[in-house]
């Protein structure tokens, strides 16, 4: 068996030039698979980490009517909608795939806050228990986070992101300041920034309407003075920190079926539901993936024309080496070797082609990546699978130089000079 | 008795037009003994040695190796009985140019699956018995024509064969280095080991101990 390697290296090594040129074929196939592949896997990532947030593993669960999330701000919650209790709450806690839960009410913000005479145009009033930073994964930038004191005292203290603080302060320092919400003062204690450094990568119109929400600014003001300015009995809201993102979607569905669990009317019609973030993005996913299955079918293809060209280059390699194939022949050597032979200097030729085509592609990947801005990801997986796919493509197409090989009368083989 | 051929014939071509190359061919050999084969071009002395030597196969008559009629081998056993019983050497030494002279030498062994310690210590051997012992590591474009003619020999007999078959050894080389092989053969010859060498060089011819003749396909002895 070494011995057939070497006897294909010495062919490949005999012609280099010949071997490289026919490798090329190979190299061009696999590397465009590579460098599709490792854009299409890296617009996924990119998909699934706008959606997802970066690690951040936050499900949330709301209030639906029907299809979309209940809004406070038109309609109140039906009866059979009980408050939730801490009991719930502490249920919740205790699911496997769940690390922390916070709860929360939210508003939408428009028109309703104002700095001096600036208002927000877009953005969110939050009203927040003690855990909500955690388990978002924000972090307090500047000035301070809610202390125990500004819920047991009620104080009309507010948290705003960077979004809020660009749009009214403008390069202002924040800290201190008085904003109104709803006609009411509240004092700007912090400002507060995503933990990792997460913004969705918008790069189409598109990317723009799906993200637009989550672009949002934000205001966070301590739950105990949401009746200030709203009404008492909101509905709450989860946000849950699942275990990996992968768990995502069970944590959201466990505290589903807990929240929903309370609700006193079957088959109710205002109900809570997770917002599985993690199936959004694979439903974006398999969108941007089926266009792309085809580019690879066709990056196919051009592999089999490479692996034609191996098969030429593998007969003419065949009728050179006649004499050769004769006296090994002659000597003993059984058909089976012969073909083992050139079938293994096949597979080692598209073997090299596709190592190579893996180190072109992953260049071109980070080229594309360079040049477009696209992400990309890289898959050992796929490296190692077009690689042995390469070798598979020499084994077939050195299938019949191997075969006219081995059958090679030796006496006419011999002639041959 | 190592060799015998009884009523042996040849045709090539297709049945409606026969191209008969070998007729009636009778011949024995004893172990040891050292035969000339002499023919011009076309006379069917290559054929004659394809088939003494299980490239090809008789169209008729029986070909007993070691009293075994073998006529009827397949592939793999004709790979069998050319890789452990007959040694070949050519008139243009068909040796690898990638291989080293010992690789060479231990090509036979490689096929027989003999280990490769083994077929190095073999061909050492086998280059000993030829001169070229100081030539083991040298690729064969590293070598003069009498020297690669002397390790293609070294190939032939390192698997011990009982049989040796020359296609006319000298054709490629120069009078001296001819010279040199013949005496090879000699050495060979006197050690025991069984000969059929082709020429059509009368006086490398008489170097043999038999003659035979070969026209238009039918086989004459003699003694020289």
């Amino acid at each position: 068996m070494l011995e057939n390697f070497r006897e294909a290296f010495d062919g490949i090594r005999s012609h280099k030039l010949r071997s490289a040129l026919t490798m090329l074929g190979i190299i061009i196939g696999i590397a465009s698979i590579i460098a599709i592949s490792s854009t299409i896997m890296g617009t996924n990532e990119q998909i699934k980490q706008n959606l997802v947030g970066s690690g951040s593993n936050v499900v949330t669960v709301r209030l639906y009517q029907g299809d979309y999330p209940f809004e406070s701000s038109w309609s109140t919650v039906p009866e059979y909608v009980p408050l939730l209790t801490d009991e719930t709450l502490s249920e919740v806690r205790k699911v496997d795939e769940i690390v922390s839960a916070s709860y929360f009410t939210q508003r939408d913000a428009y028109g309703q806050i104002w700095y001096g005479n600036k208002a927000l145009s877009s953005g969110t009033i939050y009203g927040v228990d003690d855990a909500y930073l955690s388990v978002q994964g924000y972090t307090v930038r500047a000035g301070r986070g809610f202390t125990e004191n500004d819920f047991s005292a009620f104080r009309k203290v507010a948290l705003i992101d960077e979004t809020v603080s660009a749009a009214l302060f403008a390069g202002e320092n924040p800290i201190g300041k008085p904003i109104e919400i709803r006609g009411e003062p509240y004092t700007v204690i912090g400002e507060f920034t995503r933990a990792s450094a997460f913004k969705p990568t918008v790069n189409t119109l598109q990317d723009y309407f799906t993200y637009n929400t989550s672009t949002g600014g934000k205001v966070l003001i301590p739950m105990s003075t949401w009746p200030v300015l709203f009404r008492f009995d909101e509905p709450v809201s989860l946000a849950l920190r699942a275990v990996s993102t992968d768990a995502m979607t069970d944590a959201g569905r466990k505290a589903e079926e807990l929240l929903n669990a309370t609700i006193l009317k079957e088959d109710a019609e205002v109900r809570y539901k997770s917002e599985n973030l993690l199936e959004q993005a694979k439903n974006l996913q398999e969108l941007s993936s089926a266009t792309n299955r085809q580019l690879i079918l066709v990056a196919g293809i051009s592999l089999i024309v490479g692996g034609i060209g191996v098969m030429n280059i593998m007969l003419v390699s065949v009728t050179e080496r006649t004499p050769e194939i004769g006296l090994k022949k002659a000597l003993g050597a059984r058909r089976r070797r012969i073909s083992a032979q050139f079938l293994i200097e096949a597979g080692v030729l598209t073997c090299l082609g596709g190592i190579l085509g893996v180190l072109v592609g992953v260049g071109l990947a980070y080229g594309i990546s360079k040049m477009s801005g696209v992400p990309i990801f890289i898959s050992w997986y796929i490296i190692a699978a077009t690689v042995v796919f390469s070798f598979i493509i020499g084994m077939v197409f050195g299938a019949i130089p191997a075969y006219r090989a081995a059958r090679l009368d030796p006496i006419e083989a011999l002639r041959h000079e | 008795m190592l060799i015998r051929l009884e009523h042996i014939e040849k045709t090539y071509g297709t049945p409606d037009h026969p191209v008969p190359v070998l007729h009636d061919v009778n011949f024995c050999m004893e172990e040891g003994e050292y035969y000339a084969v002499m023919g011009p071009s076309g006379s069917g002395k290559s054929t004659l040695m394809n088939i003494l030597g299980y490239l090809d196969t008789p169209t008729a008559g029986w070909y007993y190796f070691e009293d075994v009629d073998n006529a009827k081998a397949n592939d793999v056993q004709m790979a069998k009985i050319r890789n452990e019983k007959i040694g070949f050497v050519f008139q243009s030494f068909h040796l690898l140019q990638q291989r080293r002279a010992w690789e060479n030498v231990a090509l036979p062994l490689l096929y027989a699956n003999v280990p490769k310690r083994e077929r190095r210590e073999r061909a050492e051997q086998a280059l000993i018995e030829v001169g070229l012992e100081d030539r083991m590591e040298f690729y064969p474009n590293q070598l003069s024509g009498g020297q690669c003619q002397r390790v293609a020999i070294a190939r032939a007999i390192c698997s011990r064969p009982k049989l040796l078959l020359a296609d006319e050894p000298t054709g490629a080389l120069d009078s001296k280095s001819g010279q040199q092989i013949m005496d090879i053969f000699d050495e060979l010859h006197d050690r025991g080991i069984s000969i059929i060498m082709i020429t059509h060089e009368l006086a490398v011819a008489e170097r043999a101990r038999r003659m035979l003749h070969i026209y238009d396909g039918v086989l004459s002895g003699g003694a020289v």
